[in-house]
This record gives structure tokens, sequence and C-alpha cells, in this order.
């Protein structure tokens, strides 16, 4: 006798009813035509553990969580990609109502509103806030959002060489670096001049081949780029101008699309998205008009319906996988529907004065940070052109200041030093969630103080 | 339905706001003092201005026009739309996987890591491999590791500029040439045989020593279970290429069978489907890789190594493919994933295949005297109708898509795989009762007679939802993709 | 007005009207517009291409299919039809007239004898 599974509704007598109307006589007659030498059997069963009660579920992955070092017990000035940042709670609420939850890609329109003209809202907004004409409704993340702008780049440029700074994030150095190694084209690097791209080597490196630049604005070490200055220099390119940046930034920063780019990607995690250790988060993709049909993944669009009322629909699908398969722009199917209404939803309750006001604060948390460390004698390797990030000296290696932090309640910054060829650099974060007391505290920890 | 049909941007007004930010307690650095002038903002984003509950108004009058797992039956095809346990909500919201920092030191994410590497360790066991990488994000980009994998070992053998052609039967999913061709490769495309399978012939004459290898979701996408499995894996390996398995449809075989035993090297799983993530209206997905022993050195990097001392990171993996996502993948996915992996155990996932198949084929007995079946074997978790005798009475397949929502249903996947003309597929998961599935049997002999007797009725449909018919050819041709806010006031 | 019986054809409906002796306008049949359905978006090549006879030039979609238009003679493209960009559905209206899609510069002497003329064109047809 078969236990009845709490997520599963059908009874032996279902069963038995539903074997009849198909006319077998067990459930191992639908099961034959997988052979029998690739049959599960006795001796070779899966071996799982045995499955746990809602309660036992519970107990075990509290336990596991426990384990953690989370935002609530600690301070963190940790960034680098990932941020620490203030949610209103209305996000979750949103994102916990199960017709967008448990809904899959909106595939019939007239049952889907409701998600398609969340996503239109989204595409909107990150038109705004890039300076561009036209975003989709989001893919996996910031790196991969990169990736897919480096194919695009070269597929409309015919071109075959990516450029990026090494002001760029290492980990969407990797991935562009799998791209690349996947379309056969070369990614080269442009080294630093401090702690931003060097002008002079980029000027160097653009050529005839270049079918990219690759900017990240504020870039990996938190300075911001001059965009303007590098769109200068790519004016003879037949180069596209792919800037990688942290949407908060741009409530203060001028838009990359009033600057000269051509793609603007990045990740919204900033933006009301837990950082859940690395993912799901929610990469954005925005490009200028003119590349609109070279999009990736899903696009929603306006339209009316049969008495002439507004709708929306999933519109330019011919560019994708489903349509035009191995001659696609991209093989993306599923994005991040779910977290880009989440980042609607933050940038709903934000407005147009909050996104402002939270990236002022981080500005102000940031540079207090570093002039207080910078007056108590470290050495700050950033120029004061930052936004929430900055790179400081300290007088030890940075893992020993790591730990020493821990202990403290403090998850210290990232260890730079091999990234920068510097000694005991860290890059610092402060986002607005910083206090001044954990400002004030990480201060005196750094600078001996407290010894 | 309701009818709220407003923007976010149309009921916006300035000066009011959803959120409170503390006071800053610290000097205030303006953005005009660091930066030069050109790169402070000059007009700032126009973003609406709401209170809370205006927000939370919109957000619920959207959600009331939109159809998910828990507001009724969702047949749709190749998408394994299953309950998705609300206790995994709970857990992956715990402070310690929902608030940790990817980078954080390792000693301070023990309990992540360990969860990443029994979740490995499940996963290893369901799909007979050897080794998992958690990092891709979904199915496609599981695809798409999984063929630089290939590109990698075939590299290493020196057989890299030889082999460049990837097997793809015409009955699989859009994604596989798609991340063929995004990882370098030629497609060839494989005729299905009349019973809906790889023909064994045509797979004879297609491969040879330019093949890097075969991509196959098994069951495929007609529902049908790929019988000659054991001899397509021998051919392909036979001709130095290797095996691909797509793993959007292992819904049917958890605990039955496994890639592994059929002779597949690499395998993605989407756990956004057979292991009940939800699906968030088009994602976030996970789509962990594994492969075989002889592949566990191209996986991506880093990898999650277990020591004396703890999980640690490893980075250091010269032959990797390298790094196809950010940080470990999607986590969050992956600890509902484990949660739900927990809850059923070996037995329960048993039976998920079991009532998954036995579903499918009692709502494909029940519909076959009405619609045509074009393939007459047992299927697995899903079945293909196809709407061809409706289309004589002048009432196609998307009709009959649009008439099911006025029942109450959701639509089955329609117009795929591109082999059967007018094609509905039908997957109808192990979660739902025989009570849902004969009320679905039900509305479909129903439209089905309607498409007889009168056709209008379909062809018109949908009746009740927010809107009617909408029109997908102005929306393509004069694409409005985001909010005009100049534009004049269209019709609301 | 464009007369089709004096357009040349090829077995996947393109035609070609021969307009001088340098000069070809290049377009798709009626009965090609009328299986593809309500065209959303035409993409056609830049002007100076070089295009062999059956190259792939341009590529006409509908909401949920795209097929690739190939050229029946070569030669350099001298002009393309503009007008698709913002209204592909004036090759719905009028394929051979205000839907044309391209002009080629041709040098050497118009082969046509592989090419059907309208007559042959509409028992081909009437035979599908």
């Amino acid at each position: 006798m078969t236990k009845q599974h709490r997520y599963l509704p059908t009874t032996e007598q279902d069963r038995r009813e539903m074997l009849d109307t198909i006319g077998v006589s067990s459930i191992k007659d639908l099961f034959k035509d997988i052979p029998e030498s690739t049959r599960a059997t006795k001796d070779k069963a899966i071996a799982l553990e045995d499955p746990l009660s809602e309660q036992a579920l519970v107990r075990q992955m509290k336990e596991l969580a426990g384990q953690n070092v989370t935002t609530d017990s600690h301070a963190y000035f940790l960034g680098a990609g990932v941020y620490d940042h203030y949610a209103p709670s209305i996000v979750n609420h949103v994102i916990l109502r199960s017709e967008f939850m448990t809904a899959y890609t909106p595939y019939q329109p007239e049952a889907s509103q409701g998600e398609l003209q969340a996503l239109f809202e989204f595409q909107t907004m990150m038109c705004e806030l890039t300076g561009m004409d036209v975003a989709n409704s989001s893919l996996y993340d910031g790196f991969t959002s990169l990736g897919e702008a480096c194919n695009l780049a070269v597929s409309a440029t015919k071109k075959q060489e990516i450029l990026y700074s090494k002001a760029l994030h290492p980990q969407a150095k990797e991935v562009i670096g799998t791209y690349a190694y996947g379309m056969e084209y070369s990614v080269n690097e442009i080294g630093l001049n401090g702690t931003r791209t060097d002008m002079e080597a980029l000027k160097a490196g653009i050529s005839d081949e270049t079918a990219a630049v690759i900017i990240q604005y504020p870039n990996f070490f938190g300075t911001v780029e001059d965009l303007k200055e590098i769109n200068a220099l790519m004016e003879a390119s037949k180069g596209l101008l792919i800037v990688m940046s942290n949407p908060l930034s741009l409530g203060v920063l001028e838009s990359p699309g009033k600057l000269g780019a051509d793609i603007v990607v990045g990740d919204t995690q900033p933006f009301g998205l837990p950082m859940s250790f690395g993912g799901p988060h929610c990469g954005y993709f925005a490009v200028k008009k003119k590349y609109m049909r070279k999009i990736p993944s899903r696009i929603v669009g306006q339209t009316v319906d049969a008495d002439g009322q507004r709708g929306f629909v999933m519109t330019l699908q011919t560019r994708e996988q489903h349509i035009r398969r191995e001659k696609a722009t991209s093989n993306m199917s599923s994005n991040q529907a779910l977290f880009a209404l989440a980042t609607s939803v933050f940038l709903a309750a934000l407005g147009k004065v909050g996104v402002q006001e939270m990236a002022a604060q981080n500005i102000s948390h940031a540079h207090y940070l570093k002039n207080q460390l910078k007056q108590k004698g470290l050495t700050v390797l950033s120029e004061d052109d930052f936004f929430n990030e900055f790179v400081v000296q300290l007088d030890r290696p940075v893992a020993e200041i790591t730990e020493q932090l821990l202990e403290e309640g403090i998850v210290a910054g990232l260890d730079v030093s091999e990234e920068l060829g510097w000694t005991n650099a860290m890059l610092l974060c402060a986002t607005e969630k910083r206090t001044k007391e954990e400002m004030d505290k990480l201060v005196s920890l750094l600078t001996g103080e407290d010894k | 339905m309701t009818t709220y049909n407003s923007l976010l941007f149309e009921i916006s007004k300035p000066g009011r706001k959803g959120y409170s930010l503390p006071e800053t307690e610290v000097d205030q650095t303006a953005v005009a003092d660091i930066l030069p002038a050109h790169l402070v903002r000059e007009e700032p984003a126009e973003l609406p201005e709401l209170s809370e509950l205006q927000i939370m108004r919109h957000y619920t009058g959207l959600s009331n026009k939109n159809f998910g797992i828990e507001t009724g039956f969702y047949p749709l095809g190749s998408c394994t739309m299953k309950y998705n346990p609300k206790i995994n909500e709970d857990i992956a919201r715990y402070s310690g996987f929902a608030h940790i920092h990817p980078l954080q030191p390792e000693q301070t994410a023990q309990g992540a890591f360990e969860l990443m590497h029994r979740l490995e360790e499940n996963l290893k066991e369901v799909t007979g491999m050897d080794a998992i990488s958690l990092q891709p994000a979904a199915g496609a980009q599981g695809e798409w590791a999984g063929l630089l994998i290939f590109k990698a070992y075939h590299q290493a053998n020196g057989e890299g500029d030889k082999r460049r052609k990837i097997l793809v039967p015409d009955s699989a999913h859009g994604t596989n040439p798609a991340s063929a061709v995004v990882a370098g490769y030629d497609v060839v495309e494989i005729k299905s045989n009349e019973h809906g399978r790889v023909g064994i012939e045509a797979l004879k004459a297609a491969v040879g020593p330019d093949t890097a290898g075969l991509m196959l979701t098994n069951p495929n996408t007609l529902g049908l279970f790929e019988v000659d499995i054991v001899e397509i894996a021998e051919i392909v390996h036979e001709a130095g290429g290797l095996l691909y398995y797509d793993g959007a449809n292992a819904n049917a075989i958890l605990g039955k069978s496994t890639p592994g035993e059929m002779g597949f090297d690499v395998v993605h799983l989407n756990l956004h489907k057979s292991f009940s993530t939800p699906h968030g209206g088009g994602g976030p997905g996970s789509g962990p890789i594994g492969v075989k022993d002889y592949l566990k050195a191209f996986l991506p990097s880093p990898r999650i190594e277990k020591t004396a001392e703890g999980f640690t990171v490893s980075r250091d993996h010269p032959q990797a493919i390298g790094r196809v996502k950010g940080y470990f993948g999607n986590f969050g996915v992956n600890v509902r994933a484990y949660s739900y992996i927990r809850s059923m155990g070996a037995e329960g996932l048993q039976q998920v295949s079991e009532d998954a198949v036995l579903h499918a084929n009692y709502l494909k007995a029940r519909l076959a005297p009405y619609y045509d079946t074009p393939y007459q074997d047992h299927c697995k978790h899903e079945f293909v109708l196809s709407g061809m005798r409706q289309k004589k009475q002048g009432v196609r397949t998307l009709d009959i898509a649009k008439r099911l929502l006025d029942y109450g249903f959701y639509a089955p996947t329609v117009y795929f795989p591109l082999i059967v003309e007018e094609c509905l597929m039908i997957e109808p998961t192990e979660t739902e009762a025989k009570e849902e599935l004969d009320a679905f049997a039900d509305a479909m002999i129903e439209i089905a007679k309607d498409a007889e007797n009168d056709p209008e009725i379909v062809t018109g449909a949908p009746y009740t939802k927010a809107v009617r018919r909408l029109d997908e050819v102005t929306a393509a041709r004069k694409p409005v993709v985001t909010f005009q806010r100049n534009s004049a006031e269209l019709k609301r | 007005m464009t007369d089709k019986a004096k357009l040349y054809f090829t077995e996947e409906h393109e035609w070609v009207e021969i307009v001088n002796d340098t000069l070809v306008r290049i377009g798709i049949s009626d009965y090609a517009v009328e299986q593809l359905g309500d065209i959303v978006f035409v993409e056609l090549p830049e002007a100076d291409t070089d295009l062999g006879a059956g190259d792939e030039f341009a590529t006409v979609e509908s909401v949920k299919s795209t097929s690739e238009i190939y050229a029946p003679v070569g030669g350099a493209v001298a002009r393309v039809n503009d007008a698709l960009e913002d209204e592909p559905e004036k090759l719905n209206e009028s394929p051979f007239e205000d839907g044309w899609l391209i002009e080629l510069n041709v040098s050497a002497d118009i082969d046509v004898s592989g090419l059907m003329d309208a007559g042959a064109y509409d028992d081909y047809v009437s035979s599908l």
C-alpha cells in the first residue's frame, strides 16, 4: 500500500479507475517502453534519504541556514556586485501572490495580462534609468546579459574582437570569456590607470576589428568612468559601446544612453532583490532602437484586443529560439520575470525621488567612511569620483583583518590586492543601510584604535 | 476578473512616495562635488510616484488578471506545471539563505555550501551521473554549458576542428539548436520516424567523423519514450560523438530510470519543472548539469569541494569551460528544489512519475475519441493531439486554446512540436486530482462538439478574460515596447 | 501599374521585373504573401551588397514565422524599398507594386532561362 503524500492527490481508487479507462491492468504496463537494461530495479534504485515531514524539513533547513553569517547578525561592508540594500516589505508581498509566482511564461496573453503589463512597466523603467530606447523583460543576471551583449555586438558589426576594461567585475570577465569560447571570437583586456580604465591604452587598443568596448559604470572598484570621453575615443570605430551599470547609481549619474552607449546591461539586484548567495538576481538588457530586433529573449509590446481595448503581448518573437531555432539571436528561453516584477515594485515604491535619495545616501555613506579612514591615516587608493565603493590600503593582510572583523560582527570588504597589484587592498562598500555607528566602529577597527 | 487597466505611470502624482529611508546621520556628499558636471544626471528618470496602498492595489489588480497554478489547471506541455510547495518559499526566505553574500568568507557560509553539496549528491542519484554543477541558471544555459563541455572534450582529444556538428531531432525544443549555435556548432536535424521517435536509419546516415554529439529529450516532446535509446547511444558513441540529455521531460522517469543508465554523457535538469520550483511568469529557473566521470574536468568553474576542514570553493580547473553565470547559480531556486527532494524521498519521486504518466494516459484515453491522436503508443508524462479534425470545421488549435481559458483552464502548449500539424501538447502532472482531469476532459469534449455545431463560439473566444483576443500583428508591425508618455491618450 | 504578365518567377515565389538592360526589380508573389499571412517585418540588405543568383538577401516575417528570400538573378543592390520598414503591410496589400523588395544593377545579360513566365507560374501555383 502506497503512502499518500501531501502533494499527490491521486488515491488508490483513482488509480484503479484511470487504469481501467486506459485499458491496462497495471501501472507497470505504462513503463514497459523503458528498455529493461536501463530500468531502475531493487538493486539499482536511486538512493535518497527518507522523506521528511514538514516539521522535520523545517528543523533541518533551519539548522543549515543557522550555520551562515547573515545581514541580520553582521554589518556588511562587502559589495563587489551584490549589495545589502533596503527593500520595502511590499516587494516580497507582491511577488508572493501566486498568480504571478506560479504562472509560466505568458504564452496565452489573454490569461496573462497582469504579468505582461508588469513586464511592460519594467521595460519602461529600465529605459528611463538607462536612457535607452528598448529593454527586454530580463535575463538571468548582469553577467549573462553582458555575454549576450557581446554576442549581439559581434553579430551586428561582423567584427571579431571585444575589448573590456580591467576595471570590469572579475566574474563578468570570466562569463564573457565563456561566451567568446562558444562563438569563437576574441576578448582582450585594457589595463588600468589607478582604479580606472587607462584611456591611452584604450585609445591604442581600438581598431578596425573592434566589435565592442565594455565599460563598467561605476566600475568594479567603485570609480565612475568618464563615458563621454570613452565614447569620443570610439568616434571613428564601428564598434559598439557596451556599458554594464549598477542601476541604483543611475539615480544620480548621467544615463549611459545620453553619454553614447549602444547597449546598457546590468543586474537589478540592488533594487529590492535579496542577495541569496548570488542568485537568483535579475539581468537587464537595454539598447538603442537600431538594435531592437537583435535583442535576446522576451520583449513585451502594447496592442489592442478585438474590442479595441489596450492589452499586452510578447512581441518580436521571430528573434527567439522557439521560432527561429538555430537562427535565433540567442538561445535564451526562461528569464527572471518574477524578479523583474520585484524590481518594478521596488521602483514604484522608491519612485522618481526615492531612487535619487537612496543613491545620494550611498554616496554620502561611502564618502563619510572614506573621509574617516583618510583622516585616521589610511591610504585611500580611489580618487574621489566613486559611487558607493572605494579601495583602501590596509596595514595588514586583508585575510587577517577579515577574521578579526568577523568576530566584531562585521563582514569586511573584498580583497582586491591581486586585481590592482597593490598589497593589502580592500574594496569597501557602504550602502544606505550602514549606520554611522557601524562605520565608526569599522574605522576604529581598521585604524587600530581598538587594539 | 477585474477591469483594472491603468499603468503605474498613469496613476502617479508628484509628491507621493511609497518608501521610507532614515535620515542620513553623516555629512552629505553632493554628487556635483565629486563628479564632473557631464556625469551628473541632468534629468531624473521618470519613475512613478505612488503611496504603498496604491502600489498594492495596482499589483493586486494586475494579479487578478493573471493565471497561475493556484488559479487552476495548467496543462502546458513540456513545462511541468506542478504544485509549488509553499513551505519551500518560507525556507528560501530564511535569513541564512536569503541574506547571505556570495563573496563572504567561506567559513561563514558553510550551511549554504552543505546544502549545495547535498543537492549535488541527490541529483547525481536522480540522473545517474558522476558529477554535478549547479551553476547554470536554466535549461537553455545548461544546454549551452553541456555543449561547451562537448567542445572542450573533443578539443582535448585533438578532434575539436573536426567535430563541428550537433545532431538534433526535428521534435526538439527550439533551445537545442539555438544552444548548439551559441556553442559554435552547426546543427543537423534528424527526422523523426512514423512512430514519433528518432529514426535509426536517419541517425546512422547523419553520424560521422564530424559529429560532436546528439541532443535528445527522453521522453521526447511528443511524450514518447525513445525505445531505441540504447542503440542510439551506441551509434553515437561508436562514431565518436557524445550524448546530451535535455531534462525538460525528466518528470516522467524519476526513480524509474536515469539518463546515466540510458547512455547519456551530459544531462541538465530543469529544477523549475520536475523539482517543483515556481516558474514566476518566466523565471527564475535553475538548470544544473551532470556529467560522467570522463567529463568531470570540463565542468564549469568554480566548484564546491568537501574537505576535512569543511566546504571550500575550488577555482583551479585548467580544463574547465569557464564560468557560465555569476557566483553559484540560482542558489535560492536550488534551496527550494532541495527542500522538495527531501520532502519526497526516492519513493515519493517514483510515485510522482507514475502518477504523472498515469494522468497523461488517462486524459489521452478520454480525449482520443474526439481529437486526432497522431501516435497510438502509451505516452509518458505528456501527449500530443492534433486539431486537424476541428480545422476542417474552421476551428484552429489556437481557437481551442483560447476557448479553454473561458472554462477556467490554462491552455496546453500549441503548435509545438512543429512536426505535428495543429498540435496540442498536454501535460497534466501528478499534482492534479482526478476530478480536475475529468473537468478538463469534459471541457475539451464540449469544445470539440462546439467546433462541429457552433464553431463561432470557439473562434470568438475568449469572452471571460480581462481582454478579448489580442492583436499580435499590430504589436509586431508597430512595436510599442515602453510607455509612450507623450502620445495621444489610447483608448483604455 | 506593374503588369504581372511581364514578370518572371521562381519556384520559391520570387518575381523579377526587367526594368532595363542594367536594372531589375525583385519581389515576392501574391501567392507567397498569402501563404505567409500578415507580414510584420521585412529585413532588407544594404545598398551596394553584391548578390549571386540564389543568394539569400531578405527575410520576411509574420508573427510566428520567418522566411528567407533568395535572389533569382545576381547583381549589386541599387536600391531597397525603405517604405517597408515602417509599413510592412504594403507587402500584403500590393506584392507586385508598393511591396517590391530590391532593385539590382546587373552587368551581364539577364538570364531568364531558369525562370517561369506568368502563365507558367500560374500553372505551377495551381499544381501545388
